[in-house]
């Protein structure tokens, strides 16, 4: 344990458990209503807000995070007036948002496209204090929509038009969503690079579903998972000099893979454990009455 | 008290709407009396899907009043009053979730900022209960028959504890048992006082609850009264109507329990 020894360990590990909090927490909302590739989306947008915080000199974590908030919103008031088809329009966005930021940062003064890929797949050791005092500010705003507005976040993810008419707020509702994953992709950003946030959003979430019957246990299981892997890709590449950000993202489908294998087995002794508790009249297996089998002889 | 009797819970008056360019609504009237139960029926495409989508404001409308309650429906805001079941989709969220986690959410309506107390767990599980799947809290509803699915949102509208339930095709794909049950529990909800509009594309085994039926074609009100069955009816005195049966290509109104 004596990587905790060093400063810089310190801090990546704290942003790392951070966005393994926030990434499956916001991304079990985006998986329910069907918008898995959101968090790509607003990922590829908050590149221009990189770009333009170094053009500004300003930092650019906060800049991404308000460029992000505001492409989040732009997709989700695109998504209201239907006025474009929703692939459409994200791939609008995708790519401006991904020109921008490379057009951007090649106009400041002190930046080239090396300072971007760090940010697009994510640069662990070079967390800084202040990143870490935005990460702790920002993950605080997450777990505290994602937790405290649950049973309202559910209910719109479940089905809209039934929100709608036990009179939630759901326009407001699906703006605060869209500006949390927005604030969630800027925390990733340092640690897994905006290019793989989207897979730390939804990836838990899919694996965690291979086991669960609930919305709550799933959400509970993709956190553990984000955790874990967090956790275990930033000491990985500490001790093996690989990067973080793709380490992280590899053992998240590798839970991914071991928890599908884990399912159909698991599936399968529900399925007895169900049959056994509902003995009669519900046979499990098709079985031919003895009288049609008959008759079918005599048909024939 | 003859007055709180026969309030309107929901009236449509001179309602249009449009879907696109093509009318789907041209004019229509509908009132619902407190305590009653009114069918809505039609062949598909009359616009009875969405003379019920209006009424909880989900299609825009070009002209005409609803009021809910008595109030204008874009300044009603208390939505606790009316359970809604949607027409059944097989499409669930793209995350598992129970069944008690499903019905909750119609309780959100009851409660300050979604902080469930005793009360609303109990209704919760009541609801449950109305509906008999109250052995099936903790299980997926991915996991149910199309008709163990459509008691699930009858529950979840009645979790609210509703004085109007709205009912889109509330017996599309249901199996007979099941049918049974709904028709059980919409009995005990009538009893209680409930208003029900119910959109359906035939009476089935609904018919005895019914006391009013509004068939539409083309998106007009064809016939407003008792609900056609048997031969002869329309020869009463009072019933001016035009019988859907004599409608050349709107689809007969069928009674039976299956189509």
């Amino acid at each position: 344990m004596d990587f905790l020894n060093y400063d810089f360990m310190q801090r990546a590990l704290l942003a790392a458990v951070l966005v393994g909090i926030t990434a499956p927490a916001v991304g079990i909302y985006l998986v329910q209503r069907r918008q898995a590739l959101m968090g790509d989306g607003i990922g590829h947008v908050a590149m221009t807000g990189v770009g333009l915080g170094f053009l500004l000199s300003w930092s650019p974590v906060w800049m991404a995070t308000l460029v992000s908030v505001l492409g989040a919103i732009a997709m989700e008031l695109i998504r209201w007036y239907g006025r474009m088809r929703g692939d459409l329009a994200l791939a609008m966005l995708f790519y401006g948002g991904m020109a921008g930021g490379v057009m951007l940062i090649n106009l400041a003064p002190n930046g080239s496209n090396a300072n971007l890929t760090s940010y697009l797949f994510g640069s662990l050791s070079t967390v800084s204090e202040s990143d870490v005092t935005a990460i702790i500010l920002l993950a605080a705003f997450v777990v505290l929509v994602t937790l405290g507005l649950r049973r309202q976040l559910f209910a719109v993810s479940q089905d809209e038009e039934f929100a709608r008419v036990t009179g939630l707020p759901v326009r407001a509702l699906n703006l605060l969503t869209a500006i949390t994953a927005a604030v969630t992709v800027t925390v990733a950003m340092r640690v897994v690079g905006l290019l793989l946030v989207s897979a730390l959003m939804v990836v838990p979430v899919a694996a965690a579903q291979q086991l669960t019957r609930s919305f709550a246990a799933t959400f509970a299981i993709a956190v553990g998972i984000g955790v874990t892997v967090t956790i275990g890709g930033t000491v990985t590449s500490y001790y093996q000099d690989v990067p973080p950000g793709a380490t992280i993202v590899l053992l998240t489908i590798g839970a991914f893979i071991a928890l599908t294998a884990l399912a159909a087995p698991l599936a399968r002794r529900r399925a007895r454990a169900l049959a056994a508790a509902q003995p009669s009249g519900d046979p499990a297996e098709c079985a031919i009455p003895a009288s049609r089998e008959a008759a079918g002889k005599v048909g024939a | 008290m003859e007055d709180g009797m026969t309030e309107p819970v929901i009236s449509l008056r001179g309602v249009r709407a449009e879907l696109g360019s093509r009318p789907v609504l041209r004019g229509i009237d509908l009132t619902v009396r407190r305590g009653e139960v009114v069918a809505l029926l039609g062949a598909n495409g009359s616009g009875k899907s969405t003379a019920v989508r209006t009424v909880i404001g989900q299609v825009p409308v070009s002209a005409g009043e609803i009021e809910l309650f008595g109030t204008d429906r874009r300044r009603f805001r208390d939505w606790a009053r009316v359970g809604y079941v949607p027409q059944r989709t097989t499409a669930a969220g793209g995350v598992p979730a129970t069944v008690g986690e499903v019905v909750s959410a119609g309780r959100l309506s009851r409660t300050r900022f979604g902080v469930f107390r005793k009360a609303d767990h109990a209704a919760v599980r009541h609801a449950l209960e109305l509906v008999g799947m109250a052995d099936r809290v903790k299980d997926s509803v991915g996991a149910l028959s199309g008709g163990q699915h459509q008691r699930v949102l009858i529950a979840r509208a009645l979790a609210s504890q509703p004085e109007l339930l709205i009912m889109d095709e509330p017996m599309a794909g249901v199996d007979l048992a099941s049918q049974e049950v709904l028709a059980q529990t919409l009995r005990e909800q009538v009893a209680a006082g409930s208003t029900v509009l119910l959109v359906l594309h035939e009476l089935g085994p609904l018919e005895p609850l019914i006391d009013r039926a509004v068939v539409l074609r083309d998106g007009c009100v064809l016939h407003d009264g008792p609900p056609p069955k048997a031969v002869g009816q329309h020869a009463l005195p009072g019933h001016d109507h035009v019988h859907p049966h004599a409608a050349p290509d709107a689809e007969p109104i069928r009674t039976g329990l299956l189509s």
